[in-house]
């Protein structure tokens, strides 16, 4: 049998969901043989490959970067699954949305900050990381998405079933398997 | 008060004005006071005085003429003269002329097709008494209805009679009344009450301020007939509180309603008592929904309840009310005095009577019209109100305010009537028609009314609530050129969600001018979405980008 | 033949009449004052529902427990709809549901529901609905409001940015505890739910800090102070119980 190509990333978010992935522990040998992982975070690879048949995308849509990352990602990929609720939700990333980017990064690395490190107000830019956009949203506010898998993060019983499904060449339905905050 | 006092007040009331060779009316309705017509009566009345004609000329104020778009507005009752945008510095000259030949430049033409194709019953008194005088009303056969049915006709009967009129309800939703006032009257209990929804709310719309302001008595009048016919002897007038003149014309109605004794204790002399207090609206569109209203009257939210039961059996403080609009109550003095079958020989099959439509926006003739049911669009919109203004071309006329929809050329020369409009997507609604030409944006209208039932949803039910915020929030990314392929999808599917599951009829109601611009002025939509551009010119965003 | 129902009816046996009806396909036996919901949950058939909460009044607001009934083209909220003799009630056909979905997606919309970081997070109705209906993600965009936090009272917070405006606060307040501190203000989408004047809850008075509001909120928009995520449990068992020893069981009054 062939195995099946995947990619995954993180965006917005806190590698929690990936961490969770990891969290199959005995299952990742098994599933190390059926699986490819071209792209990852875990593996060592710059740059996304031209096709794979799964992408697991963790996280929401906070930069300009992510955003053209999960552009990328949905063309050159099979099934797209939204992984954790920071991807279809914007969760905890969301949570900033509601405060105008300047003031979130004000309070984070002026106000927030020890003595030492913070940096003024005024001088508040960063030129090294891609600039925030006003808002971080749910993936599939952007691309279509083809499975929901929620959770922050999804429990390893849930991201299993979702391999097992799809390794058997089913469509998972995640229902009553996780939900919005697990 | 018994009916030989009704009779004797009317013959005296009437000789004295057959004492005066000229009777200069003046409209004192909001639209006309708006452009000055309150100086302009002051004026005339000083130079009468001054001229020493006060014997055989007399000055009077009058509820509204109609044609609002040329006030201030005056009338020589006598001679049949219209004086349009009249000013204080025309006073002189009307004086003068009168008995002769009249001013040339200020005439209005009265045989234009705006007043020869109105048929009036509403409307038959406003800018023909003084709406500030009750026994200006009575020389009208004012009270002869009321005098009618408590001394002569039994309650049952005074309901067939409306029932045999074919009379529905001109708040919107054409309830025939006839049935609403047996409902009513079958409900058990003794206390019963009538309410008047005053609560006009509609953008473009000011037929009922109109009515209050230009004949109060009639809608009293009303409401006593609607009392004796259900058993209830107290009513409430819920009216809103930007309408400061029709509430201080009420007010004094009522006072010399009572003080004649037309209201109050054993009215005519019978057993039926009846009284009419005025509760005054805080400015809530919900407060238009019966339900809604009653909880204001209460004293509580403006919020609405679920129906039913219905207000007939559970209303005002739990007990039976009847809620009317204010043009239903005022169709039904002549509806008694005439008789239901006269009603019934006027308007369509199904729709009957007359209604009053206030005319607004593209449009030459702006102001208020009452006509036959049945009258079609292209004759209210062409003949009527004089078509379109600078040579434009017509585009769509919105009726039923937030709660109707947009209705293209193609359904000109449908009759207006209750189903019609209703098998086109819209409403009859209270009765406001605005009509718009080419440079309208539909999605920009859309938009217009969806955020209107936003802030004036009262928010107690979910998809009301929050599908009108999301629905405009989709309205506005289509006009700013925003929008994404997945948008007009979701604002059909969200117009369905509301539709269907809105509690009460502002959120039932709420999609329709989405859903009628959707599917009569599709382009417009699609313009902005695939091309980027409004095919008006209308939407600033749109005209940035091309 | 005439037929005058309520004539020769004891009304000390029988102060409501009784009847049958049919709840999807099945024949259910009811007085003829119950509601739709209410002879649904007697017979074990699971009706979706947030603003109801039994022993307190009801609204009709949230449209969750829309059903559909034969013959009569609009959707009717069973908690506040009475059964007829031999209607038909359909409570879970494909129309039905899908709105229920729809409705439930907008109330996500609607304020910030995170529910990673709630005290609520597993024992939350709103979280619990969207299980139950089978929501993966919500289709409409977020509108992610800006709302306040009120921790003023010494033992229990309210966060609006979890709040569904169920309005169950403000009933049992009114309706159980007789205080009506929790109140309503503003319209539409704007809609809060304050305490008294819309003053600070800690330093209202007509608060007794009875804590039924907590317990009977769905979400965790109202908790007691000290409680982390996912540590607010809410105990509402005192409700049907407060209300039957009260005698309130008649509370008609349409809110």
């Amino acid at each position: 049998m062939a195995k099946i190509t995947l990619a995954t990333i993180w965006l917005d978010s806190c590698s929690g969901c990936h961490m969770s992935f990891l969290d199959i522990d005995e299952f990742l040998i098994d599933l190390a043989g059926q699986v490819e992982i071209l792209f990852s975070p875990l593996v060592d690879t710059k740059s996304f490959p031209d096709h794979v048949d799964v992408s697991l995308v963790e996280g929401a849509v906070g930069s300009e970067s992510d955003r053209e990352k999960v552009l990328t990602i949905r063309d050159r990929s099979g099934i797209l699954v939204s992984f954790g609720d920071c991807a279809v939700t914007a969760n905890v990333p969301g949570m900033r949305n509601r405060y105008p980017v300047a003031d979130v990064l004000a309070r984070a690395y002026a106000e927030n900050a020890c003595p030492a490190a913070a940096i003024s107000r005024d001088t508040l830019f960063f030129q090294e990381v891609p600039a925030l956009c006003p808002q971080a949203r749910p993936v599939h506010e952007f691309v279509p998405v083809d499975i929901f898998l929620t959770g922050c993060p999804p429990p390893p019983e849930a991201i299993l079933y979702l391999f097992s499904e799809l390794l058997a060449g089913r469509r998972p339905n995640m229902n009553g398997r996780t939900r919005f905050g697990a | 008060m018994n009916i030989e006092d009704l009779h004797q007040i009317a013959r005296i009331e009437k000789s004295k004005q057959e004492g005066f060779q000229h009777q200069i009316h003046v409209c004192v309705a909001a639209g006309c006071l708006s452009c000055g017509s309150g100086q302009l009566k002051e004026a005339l009345e000083k130079e009468i005085a001054r001229r020493g004609l006060d014997t055989w000329c007399r000055v009077k104020g009058v509820g509204c003429l109609g044609l609002c778009t040329a006030g201030p507005l005056l009338s020589l009752e006598t001679a049949g003269i219209f004086y349009q945008g009249v000013k204080v510095s025309d006073v002189s000259d009307i004086l003068e002329a009168l008995g002769g030949a009249p001013v040339e430049r200020l005439i209005c033409p009265v045989n234009s097709a705006f007043f020869r194709r109105q048929v009036r019953i509403v409307l038959e008194n406003c800018g023909r008494i003084d709406p500030e005088r009750i026994e200006e009303y009575m020389a009208e056969s004012g009270y002869g209805g009321l005098a009618l049915a408590v001394s002569q006709m039994s309650p049952t009967e005074v309901i067939e009679e409306v029932s045999r009129s074919g009379l529905r309800g001109r708040g919107g939703a054409g309830f025939p009344t006839g049935l609403k006032w047996t409902s009513v009257a079958k409900a058990s209990g003794l206390t019963k009450f009538v309410i008047c929804n005053a609560d006009e709310g509609d953008p473009g719309a000011f037929m009922d301020r109109s009515v209050l302001e230009s004949d109060p008595h009639r809608v009293i009048e009303g409401m006593a007939i609607a009392g004796y016919a259900t058993g209830a002897s107290q009513g409430y007038i819920y009216v809103r509180a930007e309408y400061p003149l029709a509430v201080k014309r009420v007010r004094l109605a009522l006072f010399q309603a009572e003080r004649m004794g037309v209201l109050g204790n054993n009215i005519f002399n019978t057993s039926f008592s009846f009284n009419i207090k005025v509760r005054l609206g805080a400015g809530a569109f919900v407060c238009g929904e019966e339900t809604a209203l009653i909880a204001s009257i209460e004293g509580r939210m403006g919020r609405p309840r679920p129906r039913p039961p219905f207000p007939a059996e559970f209303g005002l403080w739990e007990h039976p009310t009847l809620i009317n609009n204010v043009e239903t109550f005022a169709n039904v003095p002549p509806l008694i005095r005439k008789g239901g079958r006269w009603f019934a020989g006027l308007g369509t099959e199904k729709s009957k009577g007359t209604k009053v439509f206030a005319l607004a926006g593209k449009i030459m003739n702006t102001g208020l019209i009452e006509v036959p049911m049945g009258t079609s669009l292209r004759d209210i919109v062409f003949d009527i109100g004089g078509g379109i203004p600078r040579g434009k071309e017509f585009k769509a006329v919105q009726t039923g305010g937030p709660s109707g929809g947009c209705i293209p050329g193609q359904f000109l020369d449908m009759p207006v009537d209750y189903d019609s409009l209703a098998k086109v997507g819209s409403i009859m609604g209270s009765g406001g028609m605005i009509v718009m030409d080419e440079s309208s944006c539909m999605v920009d209208v859309a938009r217009f009314f969806m955020e209107f039932c936003m802030s004036e949803s009262c928010g107690k039910c979910a998809p009301c609530r929050v599908g009108t915020r999301q629905i405009y929030d989709i309205l506005c990314r289509i006009t700013g050129n925003l929008s994404g392929p997945d948008d007009l999808a979701m604002l059909e599917d969200l117009c369905d969600l509301m539709k269907s599951t809105s509690l009460c009829g502002l959120g039932q109601s709420a999609p329709n001018p989405v859903l009628t611009t959707l599917r009569y002025f599709r382009d417009d939509y699609l313009s902005h979405i695939h091309d980027k551009r409004c095919l008006a010119g209308a939407c600033k965003a749109a005209r940035e980008v091309a | 033949m005439k037929i005058h129902p309520r004539k020769n009816v004891r009304s000390d046996l029988n102060p409501s009449r009784l009847l049958t009806f049919r709840i999807d396909e099945r024949v259910v036996s009811a007085h003829e004052d119950e509601s739709i919901l209410s002879v649904a949950r007697q017979n074990g058939i699971s009706i979706p529902t947030l603003c109801h909460l039994d022993g307190l009044s009801e609204r009709g607001a949230c449209r969750l427990c829309i059903v559909e009934v034969k013959g009569v083209a609009r959707l009717l909220p069973s908690c506040v709809t009475f059964p007829r003799q031999d209607m038909e009630i359909i409570t879970a056909s494909e129309r039905v549901v899908s709105y229920r979905k729809k409705i439930l997606e907008l109330l996500f919309t609607e304020r910030n529901h995170v529910c990673a970081v709630c005290v609520s997070n597993g024992h939350c109705e709103l979280q619990n609905l969207a299980v139950e209906l089978g929501i993966s993600h919500v289709r409409y965009p977020y509108l992610y409001p800006r709302l306040a936090v009120d921790a003023s009272h010494s033992r229990f917070s309210v966060d609006h940015n979890r709040c569904v405006l169920c309005l169950r606060c403000v009933r049992v307040c009114d309706e159980i505890e007789g205080a009506h501190t929790w109140d309503i203000m503003g319209r539409g989408i704007t809609s809060r739910v304050i305490t008294d004047l819309n003053q600070p809850w800690g330093s209202s008075e007509t608060c007794t800090g009875c804590g039924k509001c907590v317990q009977v909120c769905p979400t965790g928009a109202l908790s007691e102070k000290g409680k982390s995520v996912a540590e607010m449990i809410k105990r509402r068992q005192f409700l049907p119980y407060l209300q039957m020893m009260r005698g309130r069981q008649d509370e008609s009054w349409p809110k």
